[in-house]
């Protein structure tokens, strides 16, 4: 750094009258009231006078409640299994949205099957909420990731719902009982809740991962090359038959992720990427309703996953499937929900990331069967 | 007599300026960001473009105080002080230099995209790994903190100087051209 040129003459200040004892006690007393404002604008956009807001801190601390802390595992969809295929565009996608992933082509994917819940050692059951995350690595660099679900829609409308939701669904810590007054107090002041989940009971689950849908529920806005711009949604819907769920088989705990390793050790597993165009007048801030029946789908490619490995082998276990790493040409809708999901995967991921990682259910040796 | 510059020159007054809003907005989007559900994305997409901005400035900035005349310390200013200064200044041009480059590699070791604009997106400057991003994030953090303080003390001391010790200290600084005394 250069150094400060000393002056040749030091201009003589013009004398001031001293202050007075008062005055300088004001003086000093006014700058402090300026830098405490200053401090005090910092702290309240850092949230320190809301104690009882929900942030992504607060959130993530609900699974920890919840659930137990499980050290380096995702807070929530703690059990998965890794996977790798690719996805081939049909191009049919690319007058909706100018997404490089939409072109005729085939890029690379890198994905992860889970069950819901922050308990890695869960036993498979088939109620449970099962999740499939994905990568797809554009050719140009970008990034496309989005993290469904098997459920048609999303039981709650807003975080706070699903916070709340949690909480009341902990265990009694005595008993390990649920309490059910909790839960029908919350299914009495959430009746979207009660809709959403009538819509999610009309189907059984299917019989495995393999031949689950999985839907995106949030509306997202794609813009194609025109400019122009249009609410969809998007689900992957299984290539594999359909079959419901027939209760858990006695004796194996992992059950689902055996029969997904069993079954794409036979053959490459595929599901077609449909998305669905929304109309003016739909809801775009509301997971937890569907689309009226007859809006337009459209197949805009095939999903192939052809691999298998455990989440300590592979770099699936390392990526935060947030639902906002979109490439150019998808943009997030106004759901509330998908800003908080990015928050709160984002901060179980930065405390999973600097955590030991524990061996995961599913070992690498589960995996070659 | 030799000229005497009274005020730093029009372009680093410019950058002190300019950077000041920038970095100020930064740090209150970012401690904002962590602690909001609904607005995080929003504001994690203008924090990276900014951060990376403020990036470019520092360097520019840099650069152009190496080639700039200073104007003298006030003689109001003891060794020591002046000793101080020099010292806060350097390490606020280190922090700001830091700061947008814990970010980059964070957000790298991570393998998040660094999206900027776009389909525009930054390459990784580290290598993949969970545990330096866990590292690298919690150092943002810190250094964040780090920073707000070294700019709440360098405000409160250019504060004392102006109203207390009434040297005209922030008149070096402004961002009009001061009377000479």
């Amino acid at each position: 750094m250069a150094s400060d040129p000393t002056p040749s003459t030091e201009k003589q200040q013009p004398q001031q009258s001293p202050l007075s004892a008062s005055s300088k006690l004001t003086r000093l007393g006014v700058i402090g009231v300026v830098l405490l404002c200053v401090v005090g604008t910092f702290l309240y956009f850092g949230g320190w006078f809301s104690p009882h807001k929900l942030t992504p801190s607060r959130f993530v601390d609900g699974f920890q409640k919840v659930y137990g802390f499980h050290s380096g595992f995702r807070r929530n969809h703690a059990k998965g299994v890794c996977v790798t295929g690719f996805f081939v565009g049909n191009g049919q996608g690319m007058r909706l949205s100018k997404a490089v992933v939409f072109r005729a082509g085939r890029v690379p994917v890198i994905g992860r099957f889970s069950l819901g819940g922050g308990d890695p050692y869960v036993s498979d059951s088939p109620d449970q909420v099962r999740g499939l995350g994905l990568q797809f690595s554009l050719p140009d660099g970008e990034k496309w990731r989005t993290a469904m679900i098997d459920f048609p829609v999303f039981p709650f409308h807003t975080p706070q719902d699903f916070y709340e939701n949690l909480l009341a669904s902990q265990p009694d810590p005595n008993t390990h009982k649920l309490d059910p007054q909790k839960l029908a107090a919350f299914a009495t002041s959430h009746p979207e809740f009660v809709q959403a989940i009538k819509i999610i009971q009309s189907r059984p689950p299917a019989s495995g991962f393999d031949n689950s849908a999985f839907y995106g529920l949030n509306a997202f806005r794609f813009t194609n090359g025109a400019g122009q711009s249009k609410f969809v949604r998007w689900a992957l819907m299984p290539v594999q038959p359909y079959a419901p769920a027939s209760g858990s088989p006695q004796g194996d705990k992992n059950y689902l992720f055996d029969g997904l390793i069993a079954s794409i050790h036979q053959h490459p597993l595929q599901w077609h990427l449909i998305v669905t165009v929304g109309q003016p007048g739909d809801p775009t801030d509301d997971a937890s309703l569907m689309w009226p029946e007859g809006r337009e789908q459209v197949d805009v490619g095939t999903l192939t996953l052809d691999s298998v490995q455990s989440e300590e082998t592979s770099p699936a276990r390392d990526i935060n499937f947030d639902p906002l790493v979109l490439p150019d040409g998808i943009a997030p809708s106004d759901d509330p929900l998908l800003s908080a999901r990015s928050a709160v995967y984002s901060q179980s991921f930065t405390r999973r990331a600097g955590e030991k990682k524990l061996p995961s259910a599913i070992t690498p040796a589960d995996v070659q069967k | 007599m030799a000229f005497v510059r009274q005020q730093f020159t029009a372009s680093m007054r410019f950058f002190h300026w300019l950077m000041a809003v920038l970095v100020l907005a930064m740090l209150c989007i970012g401690v904002a960001m962590v602690a909001s559900l609904g607005d995080y994305h929003i504001l994690v997409s203008i924090h990276r473009p900014i951060g990376i901005l403020i990036l470019i400035l520092v360097v520019i900035r840099f650069v152009n105080r190496c080639f700039s005349t200073l104007p003298p310390f006030p003689p109001t200013m003891s060794p020591q002080e002046r000793h101080i200064a020099h010292l806060s200044e350097l390490l606020m041009y280190t922090l700001l230099f830091v700061q947008p480059l814990v970010g980059w590699g964070m957000l790298s070791a991570a393998r998040y995209p660094i999206v900027m604009w776009g389909s525009l997106h930054l390459f990784p400057i580290l290598p993949r790994s969970v545990m330096l991003y866990a590292v690298l994030r919690e150092t943002h953090t810190i250094l964040a903190y780090l920073l707000f303080l070294a700019i709440v003390a360098h405000f409160g001391a250019v504060l004392f100087h102006t109203l207390v010790v009434r040297d005209r200290l922030l008149n070096r600084m402004v961002p009009w051209k001061a009377r000479a005394n």
